[in-house]
């Protein structure tokens, strides 16, 4: 008998692997920290609007690091910048996680060539979980991007807490 | 399975609150402070300063007695780029200066060359009327943001997803005629990326009918609302001669009761041939000037935005329809090689003037030079000036109803 | 509305001839070029005579014409809201000089204040009496003026790669 499995209104006993249970819970109410920086965080906004409607997938935006559980990386990341997002990483509860969003995020984007102010990826300064490619990403791709989170999510275990290195 | 690591990644122990201190120190000392002042810091990140911006306020209490903006945090070498790369592949960097009208900034870039090349005033008419009306369209988008945005500063969480779904139809448009939402490389040299499609013109005057009684609603829930009138009237009033020593342009020096509009000033492109009021600030809930002013301005602007695509539609529809001999791209040089000179060019966006100053040396498809003048740069200069004296809360209002875009104000 | 010719004559007049180094009437955009001992006052002059009244300073570059040329110096573009009329003036400071300084102009119109500052973090043009010289975009460590053309670009910053 599986969380999913119950039905309302019928008095049953609910069985389950408490990895499951609490990855059940952590998946459905991802919290980000409103980390908007450039045109993918006006995406990002579009996505958590009416049309596209995170806040039925659980995902409320935040205002502070410390009451996130994810952060979604929306723009371009400078040197002047990076300092900061890894305050703001480290100002993370855990368990936390980290979409990069657009390619900017991702290595650097257009800017990769010319850009003597832009760090080529924020991975170079905080470990990403998932990437999403495009510039700026559909409110889709976030979607999908929120939703592949969400996978690794559901296969992680208390017994091998997700503890990546800093870069 | 661990987050992947980038193979060039690697950092030591470094002590960065010595970082942080020497890439961004403070601006005020903590020994000139009086005993009930503190230095407050806003941002970078914060929900309310509309991207990156970090502010460093000294407070009595809850009256904001100086603010010191820090920029930077967005810096992407746009003028690097620009003198590193030919004209038409600086286009797209372009479309991510003001990422909320990027229309208006390919337009403003591409005038500027054409201008150098002297094929302005050769174009075909369609172009220049599809031109007008995805650039109005742009304006609409960037405005309902706008709005939206500074009623979510103020506390109004409605007028933000009204704005947004009325938004989203916009970019659908945009994406059926360019191929992107929100950043999208369509008005070139010469002419278009490609013609607008099939039944688009149909569409815009559906949208048109659709958003003339949603534009009423909204107007009905904030602009009179009590609440938001006690938010903004008499906040953060911009006396006229402040506004135009320091620059500013655009919503915010209308909202300060001057009637200045490139479109009318300049009369570029085919704006002379069309009927639009320029609307300004009158003081009407507390001074002139004051945000609600402003606010006031854009939302007037969108209806004037409205009746330029009624024109536009009707033109486009019946006097220069699209034709199996009409290219978007006839005019479009296969080398954008200006003349030796210089030559500044400047443009209405939503946000300001855009201005593009460039010093071509005749000989390479790259510019020496290439300025870009951004109107959030001057108008978010003037925020130290106006909020001395006010409430935290206060300089909120403020920043929302003077809407910069970082990515403009950085470049 | 003024030509182009009677504003030169008309800073002439007021501040002396030796104020304009050289001038180009002829092309689209007019442009004076400017000494730089004068220039504090040709500027204060355009905003309060009356038939001028130069009120709005639209932009403020700084160009960098290269380590051949021996110049390096900063464009106005000012323009009269009421009167319509539009110049560009020029200032250059030799380029070849640890720190190229010319006047700052920001206390006649403030729009100048933040242009200044990103003319001296981008290209490294001083500006004499301006009420804050420090960087604006670049970080307050960074090494050099990226704009420049014979700039280079540092390989770390905080032990963060720079390069792609």
């Amino acid at each position: 008998m599986g969380i999913s499995d119950v039905k309302s209104g019928e008095p049953d006993v609910v069985l389950a692997r408490l990895d499951d249970l609490i990855n059940w819970a952590r998946l459905n109410s991802l919290w980000p920290m409103g980390f908007g920086l450039a045109c993918c965080a006006i995406e990002m906004m579009a996505t958590n609007a009416s049309h596209y409607d995170l806040d039925r997938m659980g995902v409320f935006p935040r205002p502070s690091p410390r009451q996130s559980d994810v952060m979604i990386v929306s723009g371009t990341v400078t040197f002047k910048m990076a300092d900061r997002i890894r305050r703001l990483y480290e100002q993370m509860a855990e368990p936390r996680y980290v979409i990069s969003m657009g390619s900017c995020a991702n290595c650097g984007g257009p800017y990769w060539e010319h850009g003597y102010h832009v760090l080529k990826g924020v991975d170079r300064v905080i470990p990403v979980d998932v990437y999403i490619p495009g510039c700026p990403p559909r409110p889709e791709a976030l979607i999908g991007g929120i939703m592949m989170l969400q996978e690794k999510i559901r296969n992680q275990s208390l017994g091998t807490p997700n503890n990546p290195e800093m870069p | 399975m661990s987050a992947v690591q980038h193979p060039n990644a690697k950092r030591t122990e470094l002590d960065y609150a010595e970082l942080l201190r020497r890439s961004a120190p403070s601006k005020t000392n903590l020994q000139d402070l009086a005993s009930e002042e503190m230095v407050l810091n806003m941002g970078p990140q914060h929900p309310s300063t509309h991207g990156v911006l970090r502010l460093e306020l000294v407070t009595d209490g809850e009256i904001v007695l100086e603010v010191v903006p820090h920029l930077g945090y967005l810096h992407r070498c746009f003028e690097k780029h620009a003198e590193s790369l030919p004209y038409p592949q600086t286009i797209p960097y372009t479309d991510r200066l003001d990422y909320l009208a990027s229309m208006n900034n390919n337009w403003a870039f591409v005038m500027g060359v054409e201008d150098m090349m002297g094929i302005t005033g050769k174009l075909p008419k369609r172009v220049e009327y599809i031109r007008v009306l995805v650039a109005e369209l742009n304006r609409i988008a960037s405005h309902l943001v706008a709005i939206g945005t500074f009623g979510l500063d103020v506390g109004a969480i409605t007028p933000f997803l009204w704005c947004f779904r009325d938004r989203e139809h916009i970019l659908k448009m945009l994406e059926w005629a360019s191929g992107a939402r929100m950043l999208y490389n369509y008005v070139w040299i010469g002419g278009l990326f490609y013609d607008i499609p099939i039944g688009f013109e149909e569409r815009c005057a559906e949208f048109v009918a659709y958003f003339k009684p949603k534009l009423a609603e909204l107007n009905g829930l904030m602009t009179e609302n009590f609440i938001f009138v006690e938010r903004t009237a008499g906040v953060g009033v911009l006396p006229l001669d402040v506004a135009i020593n320091y620059g500013c342009s655009g919503p915010v020096l209308r909202g300060s009761g001057l009637k200045m509009d490139l479109r009318r000033l300049d009369g570029y492109s085919v704006y002379p041939e069309l009927d639009f009021e320029v609307c300004i600030g009158r003081g009407e809930m507390g001074k002139v000037g004051d945000c609600w002013d402003r606010y006031k301005v854009r939302v007037d602007e969108v209806a004037e935005s409205l009746k330029i695509i009624e024109q536009c539609v009707e033109k486009l529809t019946k006097a220069h329809p699209r034709g199996d001999n009409f290219d978007p791209r006839a005019m479009c040089p296969p080398k954008a090689r200006p003349k030796a000179g210089e030559y500044y060019s400047r443009a209405e966006n939503p946000k300001g003037e855009l201005g593009f100053y460039f010093i071509a040396d005749g000989k390479r498809d790259i510019p020496l030079r290439c300025k870009c003048r951004a109107p959030s740069f001057s108008n978010l200069s003037v925020v130290p000036e106006i909020s001395r004296g006010v409430m935290i809360s206060d300089l909120i209002a403020i920043l929302g109803s003077i809407d910069f875009v970082l990515g403009e104000v950085d470049r | 509305m003024m030509t182009a010719a009677s504003i030169l004559q008309a800073i002439a007049a007021q501040v002396g001839e030796e104020a304009i180094l050289s001038s180009d009437l002829q092309v689209a955009q007019p442009y004076l070029e400017l000494a730089p001992a004068s220039l504090v006052a040709v500027c204060a002059f355009l905003r309060d005579e009356p038939s001028l009244y130069f009120d709005f300073l639209e932009c403020l570059s700084g160009v960098d014409e290269g380590p051949e040329a021996a110049r390096i110096g900063v464009v106005y573009h000012v323009r009269s809201i009421t009167r319509g009329h539009r110049i560009v003036l020029k200032c250059w400071a030799a380029r070849g000089d640890a720190a190229p300084t010319i006047p700052s102009i920001a206390h006649v119109w403030r729009a100048a204040d933040w242009h200044e500052r990103e003319a001296f973090d981008l290209l490294g043009i001083h500006f004499a009496g301006h009420p804050d010289l420090r960087r604006i975009l670049m970080p307050e460590d960074w090494p050099g003026h990226p704009l420049r053309k014979d700039y280079v670009n540092p390989e770390f910053y905080h032990d963060f790669k720079t390069a792609y």
